[in-house]
């Protein structure tokens, strides 16, 4: 279970984007979260990743609480999850060749041995050929690189994955393809999902239920705490 | 909705014959980003451009531009008409001078991919609007509003009349694109992202250009965004002027194009009539049908394989690869005909209740008009 209960975040102390927030996802559940851009969904969809403190409220995963966020978070809780952006060229080191792009996570976790093995199994489920393994991101198309960062992400075999707008700049065909592996991933892991986007067509029919950002902060602002609507 | 869609008029505003791209590569080989396209843009119309990421769309807008880099060659022609029977200009061959004194931004307004890199962050909306006016040459005389009425009075004018047509100018140009008046003392970061693409727009608008082109405008917008987006954009071609979207959002496409253009591995594949594109009998190549039914909305499904590298295109059809109705005469490059470049095409519009497809499985839009 991936809870999030009361959260209030942003930037700037006094003017949080993300206010008494509350959202649940259960083990092996895709949850859609739905919002126009800058409603603060993403700043959420961080929260939950352990990626952004934030000023107030808990994040606890499969039942325990992080006791803090970024680098303060444990690196096990860290790993369990796999994050992809919407932009893979500002989340993407240039000067990494893709196959190293995509065992980053094993390299950064001392699993530097596993790198190749996992990188042979991943590349073609995600749809990249061995010749493009060796290019750095300038030589690849938007659609190729984000499938790289979405093996980047799965390189781990985390519990839980969170994708913001991960469709967001590619065609419907690649976005297609993004969103069977991601199914295909959890079909054989029973990872949880939080997928964060603006499209209501496609989260509708990529998620078990979506919820609408509208709701979720307006309702939590006159819900008792502990009765977020989203656990409905 | 039911923009007019059947008109035919007379000139093309752009008209596009055989433009191939090509850049030179390290080693002397050569990348083919876009390989005899051709079309025609009506003024009043809006065409869609549209293809994935790499396909070679934003190529030809460069291309168009005069924006392509050094180690580019190009062939064939693309010529930009008047409106008052001035000459056409030749886009391809124009030299950077004429291109920047008088075509980029006066003839083709440009509406940005990314209206955040567009617009400078530290000054308010009204002072770009009012800097490019003055670049453009205090603007046009634009009939819109009854404004116009003082442009005489501002030709030889005191500083304070020439502030007042400079500012008038730049106001209207911010009406056209629907941006509020009363947000134009703002900066970019303090508007909202559909605000901030409607002051992009007011800055392509502000040449009163016949040609309109805009290169992803809705990417990362949301749906409403878009559609606010593009119905502006339509709107403008409403007017008269010529629009050319290049898009991968298919749904920004089907709401306002009259006519589609679908490229591949650096071809347009298919170029046809967006309302037959997007309804019935659907799209006739197999790539602009397999993009379609990957939409969530439709199968969802994804076409298999990447695209081949533009450096390494294959001889014959460069979708062979991944085409579900590939078989031996796909070795032979197909040359369009009638709107589509494919040996198979599916079935055109005329006969609707023709037996749609045969071989394949799960087409749920085989059924009579
Ligand atoms: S020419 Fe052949 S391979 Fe190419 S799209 Fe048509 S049927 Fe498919």
């Amino acid at each position: 279970m991936l809870e999030l209960r009361d959260i209030t975040a942003g930037y700037e102390r006094r003017r949080p984007v993300v206010s008494g927030v509350s959202l649940t996802v259960a083990p092996g559940e895709s949850v859609g979260l739905l919002g126009p851009s800058g409603c603060g969904k993403s700043t959420l969809a961080r929260v939950a990743a352990l990626l952004h403190r934030p000023d107030a409220g808990t994040v606890t995963v499969d039942g325990v609480a992080a006791p803090g966020w970024r680098h303060r978070a444990p690196r096990a809780l860290r790993t369990s999850f796999g994050v992809v952006f919407q932009q893979p060229r500002l989340s993407a080191d240039p000067r990494l060749r893709l196959a190293d792009l995509i065992a980053e996570p094993l390299r950064a976790t001392g699993r530097r041995a596993q790198a190749s093995a996992a990188v042979a199994e991943l590349a073609p489920a995600v749809g990249l050929t061995a010749d493009l393994l060796t290019r750095r991101p300038h030589e690849v198309s938007d659609g190729q690189l984000q499938r790289a960062c979405l093996a980047r992400a799965l390189v781990l075999e985390p519990r839980w994955l969170i994708c913001d707008e991960m469709t967001a700049m590619l065609d419907a065909s690649t976005t297609a393809a993004l969103v069977a592996v991601v199914e295909a991933y959890r079909a054989r892991t029973g990872a949880g999902l939080l997928a964060v986007g603006h499209d209501r067509t496609l989260l509708e029919r990529w998620c078990d239920r979506t919820v609408r950002w509208s709701d979720l902060a307006g309702t939590e602002r006159v819900t008792a705490p502990g009765e977020g609507p989203a656990a409905a | 909705m039911t923009a007019p869609r059947t008109t035919a008029p007379p000139a093309p505003v752009l008209s596009v014959r055989e433009l191939s791209v090509r850049f030179r590569m390290r080693g002397g080989h050569h990348v083919r980003a876009v390989s005899g396209a051709s079309f025609d843009l009506a003024p009043g119309s809006c065409l869609a451009l549209v293809g994935e990421s790499g396909c070679g769309k934003s190529v030809l807008a460069s291309a168009l531009l005069g924006l392509l880099p050094g180690n580019a060659e190009t062939s064939g022609a693309a010529h930009l008409t008047a409106a008052d029977g001035a000459p056409a200009v030749e886009l391809l061959t124009a030299d950077e001078p004429l291109l920047a004194r008088t075509v980029r931004g006066r003839r083709i307004g440009l509406v940005p991919q990314s209206p955040a890199a567009h617009l400078t962050p530290v000054r308010t909306i009204r002072a770009q609007l009012e800097e490019t006016v003055r670049e453009l040459g205090g603007g046009p005389a634009a009939p819109a509003a009854g404004a116009a009425r003082g442009t005489s009075a501002a030709r030889r004018p005191g500083r304070r009349a020439a502030r007042e047509a400079l500012r008038a100018a730049a106001e209207r140009a911010a009406d056209r694109a629907a941006f509020p008046l009363d947000h134009l003392d703002r900066y970019p970061h303090q508007l909202s992202g559909g605000l901030a693409q409607r002051a992009a727009s007011a800055l392509a608008l502000v040449g009163d250009a016949r040609l309109l082109l805009a290169d992803e405008p809705t990417t990362g917008l949301d749906r409403d965004l878009v559609a606010r987006t593009v119905d502006a954009l339509r709107a403008h071609a409403d007017d008269g002027r010529a629009l050319l979207m290049i898009t991968h959002d298919l749904a920004a496409a089907e709401r306002i194009a009259d006519h589609v253009a679908v490229m591949y591995a650096g071809r347009i594949v298919e170029h046809a009539d967006a309302a037959t594109f997007f309804g019935t009998p659907g799209p006739r190549h197999p790539y602009a049908r397999g993009l379609l039914d990957a939409l969530p909305g439709r199968a969802f499904a994804p076409i298999p394989g990447l695209p081949p590298e533009l450096g390494a295109l294959p001889d014959g059809c460069a979708f062979a690869a991944r085409c579900p109705r590939a078989d031996a005469r796909c070795a032979v490059r197909p040359e369009p005909s009638d709107g589509v470049a494919c040996h198979h095409p599916h079935p055109g519009p005329p006969p609707a209740d023709a037996p749609e497809k045969s071989e394949e499985k799960g087409d749920r839009r085989a059924r009579t008009a």
